[in-house]
């Protein structure tokens, strides 16, 4: 992108092509997190008010309430940036951005698409699932720095039960990285192209119960109802933000309809096929194969359709979870971690290993995912005629 | 020719940052202000990591540095909630012991860091290296295999290249062992209160 833009600038400040691409991609992600969270937050009153037999929101924009979310938005602009006396003013001001950097820097390793990626890393994983978890310390700031009792009970909640539900997860993340034998979300995706019976998730029975926990884990660390606990408004009013109001709160509510999102991409990636639908649609109009540049990026552009799909279908069911089961008591929280989610991850961790060694590929489908795998494994597996010009690739490898 | 570099101005600034935040944590007397700046400042190695090209390292700083520091935060926010803790101050003396043992071991990475002439720019100028990032080499590594040595043909060399197993079952069991005891440790004295309240009726 940088050097599509260097041909428009004079000479002096082709410098510029690089800062406006990484500004067009920052924007573009920064969109997908702000629209995300407003439509979010009026899915979630329709889907709440739904399943209670309300209507929801009906007058704002029209019948079904469309621009609630932005009322309340102007409604919170409006509001009085207010902060307590005794609270520790720098970390208090700071705390709500420390949460949704953390919620969006985990998008900057989500593809949308094949190869539609911020920043393309061979880890990607391990980057999303290790930046997500940092979105908990905007939460105990935010509780120590109001000097509120409910702030920091909140807070303390939300420490134990983020950093216990780390465990299950890593063990759930690391179950179709297992298979693929990658880290790299894009080259993940791509292993589960074709019919839906090459999603990961129908690859065996343990990596279907590997969803299960996966999701139950992710709910929890993202802190959606039944895992609340941290803002349980009937015991702690509201929990770690007891204290904000204003732009600062709604900034709280961003980064967790962000991390929701982000969550609900990675079970879609490693799970659910990623940006491949269940029908090779794509394949059949010759699109994905095509050397027209025009009709890749459309069915990239349907592949991102697809997977915007699967991410709103899974925060719709946060969603209905959250309006459906009444919240867990704290030793219920940490029972579920440690006695069901831990131990059946583990199990299922295991049953994995030991199904990719009998049956390697599907169940259904043999797959061959070598191919797809970074290709240099193959090379030298192929035999010992590892050519003179690969070593400079190795050599500088090693200076890194 | 470029008028900024961009590597050369977000390796200043991650720099900068990490240097800023790290000072800050010594100037500080605010032990939760304390274990935010070094979160911010360990956040910002690992974009140092970033820049050089160095995913894995840098991911690993998030999980492990960073993600750590958690710990050290919260232990900070449990220790100064009830006050006595709230500011730390230290004392002259310490100040200059600090000054010492710290000031000593820059001076020794300084000097180190300046006396390799391979780090100095080369005469003809960076040339640009298209590198291959990806994990895989230190994965097989730690499996046992030295994929980055496959070139290797002298037999001797390769006994000693046979990657990293040992080493990491080794920590792997000690990592075990650990959780094991901590979990012992943890874990309440049935039989003990047992005995007690038998004691009791």
């Amino acid at each position: 992108m940088a050097d599509y833009l260097q041909q428009f600038l004079p000479e002096q400040w082709q410098f510029l092509a690089y800062a406006a691409a990484a500004l067009v991609h920052c924007v573009l992600l920064i969109n997908v997190v702000a629209v995300g969270a407003l439509i979010f937050i009026w899915l979630e009153r329709k889907v709440s008010g739904r399943i209670q037999d309300r209507l929801g929101p009906t007058r704002v924009g029209g019948k079904f309430g469309w621009l609630q979310t932005l009322a309340d938005g102007l409604k919170l602009i409006t509001k009085e940036d207010l902060m307590p006396d005794g609270a520790d003013a720098m970390l208090f001001r700071i705390a709500p951005y420390i949460s949704f950097c953390a919620s969006f820097c985990g998008y900057l390793a989500l593809p949308f698409a094949d190869n539609w990626v911020g920043a393309r890393l061979n880890v990607a994983v391990f980057f999303i699932v290790a930046v997500l978890g940092l979105e908990v310390f905007g939460v105990i700031l935010a509780g120590y720095a109001s000097a509120s009792k409910w702030s920091l009970f909140g807070a303390m909640r939300e420490a134990a039960q983020v950093v216990s539900y780390e465990v299950p997860l890593g063990m759930c993340v690391v179950v179709p990285v297992l298979i693929a034998g990658t880290m790299d979300l894009v080259a993940i995706g791509q292993m589960q192209s074709g019919w839906f019976v090459n999603w990961f998730v129908f690859h065996d029975p343990f990596t279907f119960i590997t969803f299960w926990v996966y999701f139950t884990c992710a709910t929890a660390s993202v802190n959606r109802a039944p895992f609340d606990l941290a803002e349980a408004e009937s015991e702690l009013v509201a929990g770690f933000h007891t204290e904000y109001s204003g732009l600062r709160w709604s900034i709280f509510f961003m980064a967790e309809y962000g991390s929701m999102f982000a969550v609900s991409g990675l079970a879609a990636i490693l799970f659910f096929g990623g940006w491949n639908g269940p029908v090779p649609l794509t394949h059949w109009l010759g699109l994905a194969d095509s050397t027209n540049s025009l009709l890749i990026y459309f069915g990239n552009f349907l592949g991102m359709l697809n997977f915007v799909g699967k991410c709103v279908f899974g925060v719709t069911f946060m969603m209905w979870v959250r309006w459906t089961l009444p919240r867990l008591r704290i030793d219920q929280v940490m029972t579920t971690c440690l006695k069901y989610c831990t131990p059946i991850a583990a199990a299922m961790f295991l049953g994995v290993t030991l199904w990719t060694y009998f049956l390697p590929g599907g169940l259904i489908i043999k797959n061959n995912y070598g191919s797809v795998r970074e290709g240099w494994l193959l090379e030298a597996q192929s035999g010992a005629e590892v050519t003179a010009d690969e070593s400079p690739t190795v050599a500088s490898n090693s200076n890194r | 020719m470029e008028a900024i570099n961009w590597h050369s101005f977000f390796f200043m600034l991650f720099g900068l940052l990490a240097c800023g935040f790290a000072l800050g944590v010594v100037l500080s007397s605010n032990i939760v202000r304390m274990a935010f700046y070094l979160v911010l400042s360990l956040g910002a190695t690992s974009g140092l990591f970033f820049l050089a090209g160095a995913d894995f390292v840098g991911a690993m700083q998030l999980m492990i540095y960073v993600g750590g520091t958690l710990v050290l935060l919260i232990f900070g926010v449990m220790l100064t909630a009830k006050g006595p803790f709230i500011s730390m101050t230290t004392s002259a003396g310490e100040w200059v012991l600090g000054a010492i043992v710290g000031g000593s071991l820059l001076a020794v990475l300084f000097s180190a860091a300046t006396s390799v002439d391979a780090w100095q720019t080369a005469p003809g100028g960076v040339e640009r290296i298209e590198t291959q990032v990806t994990a895989t080499r230190l994965g097989m590594g730690l499996l046992g295999a030295r994929v980055d040595k496959l070139e290797e043909k002298d037999p001797e060399q390769l006994a000693g290249m046979s990657g990293y197993l040992l080493p990491f079952e080794i920590v792997s069991v000690h990592l075990l062992v650990v959780l094991i005891g901590a979990a012992y440790l943890a874990r309440p004295k049935k039989r003990a209160i047992r005995g007690a309240g038998a004691d009791l009726l």
